[in-house]
């Protein structure tokens, strides 16, 4: 049984709070908002400038780990450590990147009496983006066709089967749309130096973006499920405002990726709705999305239901969500002494 | 179908505004389906007022007509204009 007058302590990654944000510091104001217990933020950051590091109400304390590139036992050993002084109980990771890592340390961190509510490797991998065009072909599933490269020279061949424009994308973030073959072997240098190889080349379709908020229960069932519109979208091609929708269509589209998958955990579905309303998948990142605090604000609080369910407590199902929701970012100047980042940066904790 | 058939026809057609589209008295429609909100005029506001309570178009071009100083052409030429751009937003059900 929970003691509900104890602090649950709750680690989270992506305090970037940036034009291109991390997820963590959303998924932290919505865990305050509405898990109606105390609880204590450990906050887990890769670079010493995450704004989520130094904002007030945000984390209690903030620990420097190293990049995904260290491995998952440099990962292990980092979080036994802040394990030891902090004693977690939920951990949340929000990056793409780095959730091999924690599913791989996953059982172990169990053992240490750290919960996590992530999905499993097959999860995980049938939804890349490597293998999401064979994912949606078996179950019935809208995705625009792809060609997974390793080199630009292969790029006029695909070019000259989808046709121009098309959308050249990095394993893990980055997507540009290219209208010629110079400008797509352009963003096929530009992507695979920041991410690495291969490079996907997907075939645009054009529409309007919907993106989709759901959590799974791991055994099938979607526990909530936020559709949303970008009102606003940034040169990045990130959401500055977006708006709840009503559309059953999008509500069965997440339900049937759940099932298909029995998905455990927080997803996002990136979605074109075309003319003719067909609901295109582009994408499906297996984390909470940046704009996450949506879901609290429209009456689906996605983070603090993962919390609970991590922590093995049942959550029913949610039924309903205020349609007509907005979210509208904004940016905001931090002032931070001197002394925090040397703090930070010097220690690796704040 | 004769042309007075139709013209009868047209006359009693209820141009129906879907079920789940919001409005306000202040004539901001929102489409929840689809995000898109709009800001109409207030006589458009009041075009899509005696839409929900259910008037023909006849009754609508008629109650314009009895309320506002214009010719019957251009009260109806504007109603077929917004019923246009209503329906080109996907905002009607008919």
């Amino acid at each position: 049984m929970t003691d509900n007058t104890q602090p649950i302590v709750i680690a989270v990654t992506g305090l970037n709070a940036i034009d291109s944000p991390g997820p963590g510091v959303a998924v932290i104001r919505a865990i305050r908002d509405g898990l109606n217990r105390p609880v204590r933020i450990i906050g887990l950051a890769y670079e010493n400038l995450e704004p989520g590091i130094y904002m007030d109400g945000i984390c209690d304390k903030t620990y420097q780990i190293s990049y995904p590139a260290a491995g998952s036992e440099v990962l292990y050993n980092a979080i036994k450590y802040i394990h030891d002084i902090e004693k977690i109980d939920v951990l949340i990771p929000n990056f793409d990147a780095e959730l091999y890592n924690f599913i791989t340390i996953a059982a172990r961190l169990k053992a240490l009496g750290i919960h996590s509510f992530l999905p499993s490797f097959d999860m995980f991998d049938a939804r890349d983006k490597l293998n999401l065009y064979a994912f949606g072909q078996k179950h019935n599933l809208l995705v625009p066709k792809d060609k997974v490269i390793y080199n630009s020279n292969e790029l006029a061949q695909v070019g000259d089967d989808f046709g121009y424009p098309l959308v050249v994308k990095g394993k893990y973030y980055d997507a540009i749309v290219a209208h010629t073959l110079e400008q797509a072997q352009k963003a096929f240098y530009k992507i695979s130096a920041k991410w690495g190889l291969p490079i996907i080349v997907q075939q645009f379709i054009n529409g309007t973006e919907v993106n989709i908020a759901a959590l799974g229960d791991g055994e099938g069932n979607a526990t909530s499920i936020i559709p949303m519109r970008k009102m606003y979208i940034t040169d990045k091609g990130k959401a500055w405002a977006g708006i709840t929708l009503e559309d059953d269509a999008l509500i069965e589209l997440a339900q049937k990726f759940v099932e298909a998958t029995q998905w455990r955990g927080g997803f996002e579905i990136e979605i074109m709705k075309t003319a003719k309303d067909e609901l295109y998948i582009m994408e499906i990142n297996p984390r909470f999305p940046a704009w996450i605090y949506l879901s609290a604000g429209a009456g689906q609080n996605q983070p603090a239901a993962l919390v609970k369910m991590a922590l093995g407590e049942k959550v029913l199902p949610f039924t309903t969500y205020d349609v007509g929701k907005l979210f509208i970012r904004y940016s905001w100047d931090l002032i931070v002494d001197i002394s925090k980042f040397q703090q930070f940066t010097a220690f690796g904790s704040l | 179908m004769n042309r007075a058939a139709q013209s009868t026809q047209t006359q009693k057609f209820k141009p129906m505004i879907k079920k789940n589209i919001a409005t306000n008295e202040f004539g901001f429609v929102f489409n929840p389906a689809t995000g898109d909100s709009f800001s109409s005029n207030p006589i458009a506001a009041e075009i899509i007022g005696l839409m929900k309570v259910n008037n023909s178009l006849n009754e609508i071009k008629k109650t314009l007509l009895e309320k506002y100083d214009a010719d019957k052409m251009t009260i109806e030429k504007d109603v077929d204009d917004f019923l246009q751009i209503l329906k080109e937003n996907n905002l009607l059900n008919n």
